[in-house]
Parts: C-alpha cells; sequence; structure tokens
C-alpha cells in the first residue's frame, strides 16, 4: 500500500477518513451499537464516542462504506437500546432524567468506574442522535429512528441539571448528587446550552446562555483575538456538528466575530505558539502543533540540555498557558481541515512524512511526545481513542461535503436552541 | 529560660513586659482602638496634626501583618525561594553539588530578626515621643463619647475603631480535638512538621503551603472549590496549580475537609471528593478559611456602632459609623484586607474625623497580591466584573516566555493581561503572572491612578531587557490592533 504522505491530497483524505470510520465499528458491540472509548483491552463505552458514531454512519453512507440499510438498522439498535435501558436514581443504571453516565460496561450498558453522569458526554450523545434523525428521512427503520430520536431528546430533563442555578451543573452521581462545578466560560460545552435550550419540554431557561458566557474572555494574544480557551479540542468539538459560519451569539456581535472565525484564531495561536515554542520541545513549529486533550507519557521526568522536563498523563494540555509537557495530539491538526485546510494538510503531512509511527492502520494514535525517549522516535500512546476517530470523520467530512452541517442546518432543534440562545443572522 | 535577644527586642517594641499604661489626659481629640496598621498610620498622622491621641493595643503593636501576617510569611517565603533557586542552579551551568540541608530554626530565627527590625518604625518608644499615650490592654466602650482602657476611664471627641480581624475559626467535627495551626500560630513552630496538611487555598494557604513544602514538608493543600484563589483570573490560578504540583505540594482540589481525628499518632483530615472520600495523614494543620473581624467585647453597641459578626462594622461611604463620632479603619470595616487598604482607609477616617466627611472610600486603585513563585498580582476590575457592568472588555496579553529579560533570567512562568474597555484605551485592571508580580502590578497602579491609557503607556520608555518591558508590549498589542489611521 502506498505510503500516506505520497498520496494525492483527496486520495490521502479519503485514507484517513475511512481509517478512522473503521474504529467505530471494529471497536462497536453491534448488538447495542456502544462504541469503545479506547482500543485498549477491557475499554468500556464511552457515550461520547456513541455520538461521534451516529453521526458518522452517514457519512459512511453516503461514502459507500456502509449500506443505508445496515446504517439503519445500526442506529436504530444503538437509539432501542438508549431508550430502553435502565434510567433512574440505581448505581448501575444506564442514565437518570434523560442523561447518561460517561462510561458504560459494552455489553450490558450498565454504569461502570462509578463515573458521573455526564452532561457534556450526554449532549455530544444527543448531537448524534439528533443527527441520525434527521439524516435518516425513509419509511421503516428510518421513521423508527425519528420517533426515537425525538423521545431520547424530549426526555432529556435539562432543567433539573441547573440543580437551582442559572448554569447547568457538570455532572451529578448517584453517590453524592450533583457535582459542585458547573459548565461555565468557553469551553467545548456550548452544544450543551444550545441543545438544552432547544428543549421541546425541558428548555433551559433565557438566563441560562448568559450565565454560560459571563466568564468569556475576550484576548488579544500572540498576535490574535480569540475568545480564549486553551486546549484546541474546545474549539472543535461543537464545531463538528453546528455551523457556526455567519451566526453570531450576543458575545460575537459584540465582538463582531462569529466561532467558526474564533476557531481559526485559535488555529492561528496555536500555530504561533508552536512557532516561537516556549519551552524548545521536539518538533514544535508553525507546521506542528496540536495542543489539547489527550493522552500523555505519564508521570515521567528527565533531564535535558540543563534542565528538567516533567511530563503528564492524559490531560488536558492547553495554549499558550500550558499546561504543555511537549506532547501533542496527532490527529488535532486534521481535526481542523474544515477551519484553515492548507495548514492542517501541511502539518499532517509533515507529520506522517517525519514521524509516520503516529499514524497506525491509517488512523492516528491520540497522543505523541517527539522530545522523551527522542532517541527511539519520541512516546506514542498505544491504540486510538474514540474521540479522536470520530471527531476526525467529521470534521473531514465537513470539510470535503459539509454532510454533517447540511443535516443539523435542518434540524428544527437545533435551529431552535440556537435560537433561544440567542443566535441569529447567516443560515439562521 | 531566658528568651532569645531577638525576641525581647522585638516585644520591647511591640509589648514591653513592663509597660504601664499612662494616666489619662481627658478628654482625647482622638482615641484609637486597635494598632494594628490602621490604627498605627491614624494615631501618627493625628498626632503630627497637633491633636491629642490614645492609642489602645490589647496584644502587640503591629497587627496581624506584622506579627502573623505579611512580614514573617514573606521572610519565610523568601528562605524557601532560596532553597528552591539552589535546586534549580544546575540549570544556569552551575556544577552538580550536594543539595543543602534546611535548618529550619534558622530560617524561624531569621524570621524573627527581620520582625523585630521591621517593628523598630512604628515601636512603642517612636510612639511615645511623637506624643501617642498608648494603652496596653482590653477597651471597651461605655458611652457614646467614652470608653473603657484597663483600669482607666477615658473620653474622646472622635474615635476610630481599627481592630482588624483574625483567623476564621471552624467547627469542622474533631479539628479542635487534634489541634490546628492558623495563620496566628504558624509563625511560632520551633520544628518543620514533616507532613503539613493546609485547609484552603486562598492566598494565604497557598502561600504556606509552597514555602512549607520547598522547606521539606510534605504538603497537601485541600480546597473545596474547582481552582485556587477563586477571586483571581482563571489562567493565574491554573498556573498556581501546576507550580505547586510542580514544588511537589499535593493539590486536591474540588475536595471538602468533613472532619479529622487522630490516629496513631498522627491528625487525619477527613475528606470527601463528589463520592470519593480520603482520609490524608499528616504531623500539623493549617486552616486557612478565611479571616473575620474582630468587633465582640468592645461594648460596640453601647456606644451605637452598629456591626455584623461577619461583615463587621458598618460605615458609609466616609467611614463614619453609626456614631457621629466614631470612624472605622481596616480590615474591621473593610471587605479588601490587605495592608495598603487598611493604611490607606486610616488616612481617610482620620481626615474626614477633623475634616468634615469630604474624601468618599470607593475610588482607591487597590493592588493586592498572592506571593506565591510566581507571584500573582492584580489591580482594579477583573474581567466578569467588568462584563457583569455590560462594559465591553479585551484583554491584551503578554506571556513572560516571550519577554525577553524573562527567557535570559529563566522566569519564563507567567504574563501580563491587561483589560481595556473595548473601543477606548482605558485601562480597567490588570493581572500579572511573575517572579515579582508584586513589584510590577504596582506599575499598573500607576498608570490607572493617572488615567494614563494603553497608547501613552506604549510610548513610555521601559529599560531593556527587563520584565517590567512585557506591561510596554502589552501596550504596543493594543497599538497594532487598532485600525490603520
Amino acid at each position: 500500500m502506498q505510503a500516506l504522505d505520497e498520496l494525492p491530497d483527496e486520495a490521502l483524505l479519503d485514507r484517513l477518513q475511512r481509517g478512522a470510520f473503521s474504529y467505530l465499528t471494529e471497536y462497536a458491540n453491534p448488538a447495542n451499537g456502544l462504541v469503545c472509548d479506547t482500543s485498549r483491552a477491557a475499554s468500556p463505552c464511552s457515550i461520547a464516542v456513541v455520538g461521534f458514531a451516529l453521526s458518522s454512519y452517514p457519512v459512511a453512507v453516503e461514502r459507500g462504506w456502509l449500506s443505508r440499510a445496515d446504517a439503519a438498522s445500526l442506529t436504530r439498535k444503538t437509539l432501542q437500546f438508549f431508550w430502553d435501558s435502565p434510567q433512574g436514581e440505581a448505581p448501575d443504571a444506564t442514565g437518570f432524567k434523560g442523561f447518561y453516565y460517561h462510561f458504560l460496561d459494552m455489553h450490558t450498558g450498565q454504569r461502570v468506574w462509578q463515573c458521573e453522569l455526564s452532561l457534556i458526554d450526554t449532549a455530544l450523545l444527543i448531537a448524534g442522535i439528533l443527527t441520525a434523525g434527521c439524516y435518516f428521512d425513509g419509511a421503516g427503520p428510518e421513521a423508527d429512528i425519528r420517533r426515537l430520536s425525538d423521545a431520547l431528546y424530549e426526555r432529556v430533563d435539562w432543567r433539573w441539571a441547573q440543580n437551582g442555578l442559572d448554569r447547568v451543573a457538570q455532572g451529578w452521581k448517584p453517590e453524592c448528587g450533583f457535582l459542585h462545578y458547573g459548565w461555565e466560560g468557553y469551553n467545548e460545552a456550548t452544544i450543551v446550552y444550545v441543545l438544552g435550550a432547544g428543549s421541546p419540554r425541558h428548555p433551559l431557561p433565557c438566563a441560562s446562555f448568559p450565565a454560560w458566557t459571563l466568564p468569556y474572555q475576550w484576548e488579544n494574544m500572540l498576535g490574535h483575538d480569540v475568545l480564549y480557551s486553551g486546549p484546541l479540542f474546545t474549539h472543535l468539538f461543537s464545531h463538528a456538528w453546528i455551523d457556526y459560519r455567519g451566526i453570531r451569539d450576543a458575545f460575537m456581535r459584540e465582538k463582531k466575530s462569529d466561532y467558526f472565525a474564533n476557531t481559526q484564531s485559535a488555529i492561528a495561536i496555536h500555530r504561533e505558539y508552536g512557532a516561537r515554542n516556549p519551552r524548545e520541545y521536539a518538533g514544535y513549529g508553525r507546521d506542528l502543533w496540536g495542543i489539547t486533550a489527550g493522552d500523555g507519557p505519564g508521570n515521567k521526568e528527565m533531564r535535558q540540555d540543563s534542565r528538567d522536563r516533567r511530563f503528564f498523563g492524559y490531560m488536558s494540555r492547553g495554549v499558550p498557558y500550558g499546561p504543555d509537557d511537549g506532547t501533542i495530539a496527532p490527529w488535532a491538526m486534521l481535526a481542523t481541515l474544515p477551519f484553515e485546510p492548507a495548514a492542517a494538510m501541511r502539518g499532517t503531512r509533515g507529520l506522517l512524512r517525519n514521524y509516520p509511527q503516529v499514524c497506525v492502520k491509517d488512523r492516528f494514535s491520540s497522543g505523541f511526545n517527539p522530545t522523551l525517549g527522542a532517541d527511539k522516535g519520541g512516546w506514542l500512546s498505544d491504540g486510538w481513542y474514540g474521540l479522536d476517530q470520530g471527531l476526525l470523520v467529521m470534521m473531514i467530512e465537513n470539510y470535503r461535503t459539509g454532510l454533517i452541517w447540511q443535516i443539523t442546518r435542518e434540524c428544527p432543534f437545533i435551529r431552535a436552541g440556537l435560537i433561544g440562545a440567542g443566535f441569529s443572522g447567516g443560515w439562521l | 529560660m531566658s528568651m532569645p535577644d531577638t525576641e525581647s527586642d522585638f516585644l520591647r517594641r511591640v509589648r514591653p513586659s513592663d509597660w504601664k499604661n499612662p494616666t489619662p489626659r481627658n478628654p482625647y481629640d482622638l482615641i484609637i482602638v486597635g494598632g494594628g496598621p490602621a490604627g498605627l498610620t491614624a494615631a501618627e498622622l493625628a498626632a503630627r496634626d497637633g491633636r491629642r491621641v490614645a492609642l489602645i493595643e490589647r496584644d502587640r503593636l503591629g497587627g496581624n501583618s506584622l506579627n502573623s501576617g505579611s512580614i514573617p510569611s514573606k521572610a519565610i517565603i523568601q528562605a524557601a525561594r532560596v532553597l528552591a533557586f539552589l535546586r534549580d542552579e544546575e540549570d544556569f551551568g552551575a556544577a552538580a553539588f550536594e543539595r543543602p540541608r534546611i535548618d529550619f530554626a534558622a530560617v524561624m530565627a531569621r524570621m524573627r530578626r527581620i520582625r523585630s527590625r521591621v517593628a523598630e518604625y512604628h515601636s512603642i518608644d517612636r510612639l511615645c515621643a511623637q506624643g501617642i499615650d498608648v494603652f496596653l490592654c482590653d477597651a471597651r466602650f461605655d458611652g457614646p463619647n467614652t470608653l473603657s482602657a484597663g483600669d482607666s476611664q477615658l473620653s474622646f471627641k472622635k474615635a476610630i475603631v481599627a481592630t482588624g480581624a483574625r483567623p476564621e475559626r471552624s467547627d469542622l467535627p474533631g479539628l479542635e480535638q487534634v489541634g490546628y495551626l492558623t495563620s496566628d500560630t504558624i509563625f511560632e513552630l520551633t520544628e518543620l512538621p514533616k507532613r503539613l496538611g493546609v485547609i484552603g487555598g486562598g492566598p494565604l494557604g497557598c502561600e504556606l503551603a509552597q514555602a512549607f513544602c520547598r522547606l521539606g514538608s510534605q504538603v497537601t493543600i485541600v480546597q473545596n472549590d474547582p481552582k485556587f484563589l477563586p477571586h483571581e483570573d482563571r489562567d493565574a490560578a491554573e498556573l498556581l496549580s501546576l507550580s505547586l504540583s510542580r514544588d511537589g505540594v499535593i493539590t486536591r482540589l474540588n475536595t471538602a475537609v468533613v472532619g479529622a481525628h487522630s490516629e496513631r499518632g498522627a491528625k487525619c483530615l477527613d475528606t470527601t471528593s463528589a463520592d470519593v472520600k480520603l482520609s490524608i495523614e499528616v504531623d500539623e494543620i493549617l486552616l486557612s478559611i478565611g479571616r473575620v473581624p474582630n468587633v465582640e467585647n468592645m461594648g460596640l453597641s453601647a456606644a451605637g456602632i452598629e456591626f455584623d459578626t461577619a461583615r463587621g462594622i458598618d460605615v458609609d461611604e466616609f467611614l463614619q459609623t453609626t456614631n457621629v463620632d466614631v470612624y472605622a479603619a481596616g480590615d474591621v470595616c473593610q471587605s479588601d484586607q490587605f495592608t495598603n487598604v487598611a493604611e490607606s482607609s486610616a488616612r481617610l477616617a482620620v481626615h474626614n474625623a477633623f475634616g468634615g466627611r469630604t474624601e468618599r472610600q470607593g475610588h482607591w486603585t487597590i493592588p493586592w497580591c498572592t506571593y506565591c513563585d510566581p507571584e500573582i498580582a492584580h489591580v482594579g476590575m477583573h474581567v466578569r466584573e467588568a462584563r457583569q457592568q455590560s462594559i465591553p472588555v479585551k484583554s491584551f496579553i503578554v506571556m513572560l516566555q516571550d519577554v525577553d529579560r524573562a527567557i535570559t533570567d529563566g522566569l519564563q512562568d507567567g504574563f501580563v493581561k491587561i483589560h481595556v474597555r473595548e473601543g477606548t484605551d482605558q485601562i480597567l485592571g490588570a493581572t500579572i503572572v511573575a517572579t515579582r508580580a508584586g513589584e510590577l502590578i504596582n506599575e499598573m497602579s500607576v498608570i490607572m491612578s493617572a488615567g494614563i491609557g494603553m497608547r501613552r503607556l506604549a510610548g513610555i520608555l521601559h529599560t531593556y531587557p527587563a520584565q517590567s518591558d512585557a506591561i510596554r508590549l502589552a501596550a504596543l498589542a493594543y497599538l497594532n490592533d487598532q485600525p490603520p489611521a
């Protein structure tokens, strides 16, 4: 098979997109549609990865990787599982109040690891469910998908998740109730508030979105204006579903920007940071960047060039405030394709050329640190993470055809949510 | 046992053991209750104006700042910094050498010497030389213009209450039984605790957690919030978190202490984080959860002075209490409990007491600093406050890692962040994180007090290379951001 970096752009994207998609079927349980968080042994399901998978099946149908009937069948099975699975306060339930636990047993769907009922991960799951509900517009099982999609969305009690405040909590546990911190300030959770605002049965009140935006920080750094959030993925997750081009909420109207342009600014800052490389990590440059949440080397230390280097495990890394331990997410540059195609392709090609080990079976690993163990090619995360693969399938498609964005633009709930959150203009 | 010279010198300056209160010279023009930074400032100012002044202090002169706050903590922090610097010395080309052994007794002795030396500037002898009658005893109002000071009965035309604040206690089950330290007692330690548990991630908790860790304690800090310094800039607090971890402090955020108990001779903090319960074994506990005003047992009600045990004495914008002849100053009535605010409020109280209520509080530019490494300093508004008031705000950031002098010094952790009212060049506030942010922030304070905007600031020459050049670079970023004329 031809080396990836020798392929022309379209062929390269096809290989990488299909490679990413293959994770979502290879590491899925076909009986219930649950998808593994990672490729590692005994990994549980991450409900967010299921959300990405549900959004990726239409891509696979359009690209001929999956028949429409198979995709519909798998989607219906997944939605039916979530509809039928136990909801309640029992510690091993699958969800509560329409929300779902972050991690589930791949076979039984029961909560594992005593994890939290997760607002953000439920939102990503629901976004995938709504995408499926809009895409499958036929009869038979496709009608079931639409019915289940509406029902699952309507069941989510967003108002309960406020716990008496304007903002929503980050999560809840049967053992201790609500986690005492909420989603506030800019990050990946915009979609939580958009979906919450659009709910026909339990809509978040008008005060919620302003509570989310109150701690926003509009900053000029490294030569660019940006609504700041350090990790790159926070500028991508909500955007995978929502086409923010030209639509603005009150904050973006004030700043004469939008969340699409903001992601472009964030990319520019990440590239500039890579070029400056203040901590002098190996590999960093204007065409090698992508500091975000992901796997890392773990608690290791090394002495290099008369200084101590300290490394971290899985964590959310950010630019320019840090933390930064020289670890990049190899998938991150490619995931910015719809926003800065030239930079994304140049960076990805450089990565594949200089560090081909980061892409095995056409799938990018979660983390790579060329500084640690540089004589052995650097540190590389084992296997793959489902979130990375799902995001890549969607973002590559949004760049190639805009399919996901087209689907969600027609979703009445997402439209209502955006309007409810104060967005206007553009395609709205 | 004889007391070391340093300590007896210190006590001679702040509370001589053989002190005899003077014979009252009633009526006094001004009586000040409390001999901390606010009380000392007020007494010296009024005496300089020729007033007949009495100052009453129930404990030691100098207040929290001198005895158990700014001065002792900074002395210890500096010792810890030097040791941390030695730890990193190889980074600057020094050949590897054996790490110095920590002599905790020497660290504390140095702190006491410094405290004694600083005490001299407002010593009891100096106060007396200025004509101030100093009473070292309890004070208790017994009427609108009278109070008792020990056995003496005093009367006044005007009075200022400046009794300060004290560390807040806690009713956590078991804590009193196992025993704990506060800022009032930690500086009396004679041995470095092998393991120190810090309850509370505010300024003092973070400062001492880092300092004691650097001195060699195994420190665990527990904070019932998602971040340290909850009132500070989010990015500053996250940098602090990283810095504490890098030093080896065990940080427990989103964690509540629910109780304490003794086990095998150790003190155990019982904590919960969501549903995770953990017992942290330590040798000493530092409780640092805030401060409460000293308003009790002074007969404030007898003088018609209204107060609240949590909020302190009620004052109007002129710092006048509900007794027209009594003013208040410092931590006992201010939400910003800083020494600089205490001294400013004292000056204002004296002025208004004798000058006819002409100066209002509320328009001060107040810089403050948390003295961790790096330091976190702030002045003016935070972004959140501006946005709450619907003020469009934009921040201009310069990372120290992009400032030449910070690079040459190997002190790259931090940033300068200047908040500007969008559409103008008016500076609303600034946050600085840097090794000496407490010094750098004063430039911002002067700039803001002088009404200098970003345009003028960009043109003000700074020495090169200098870390303070980051301030000019932020202003330059503002200029570069403006549309061409």
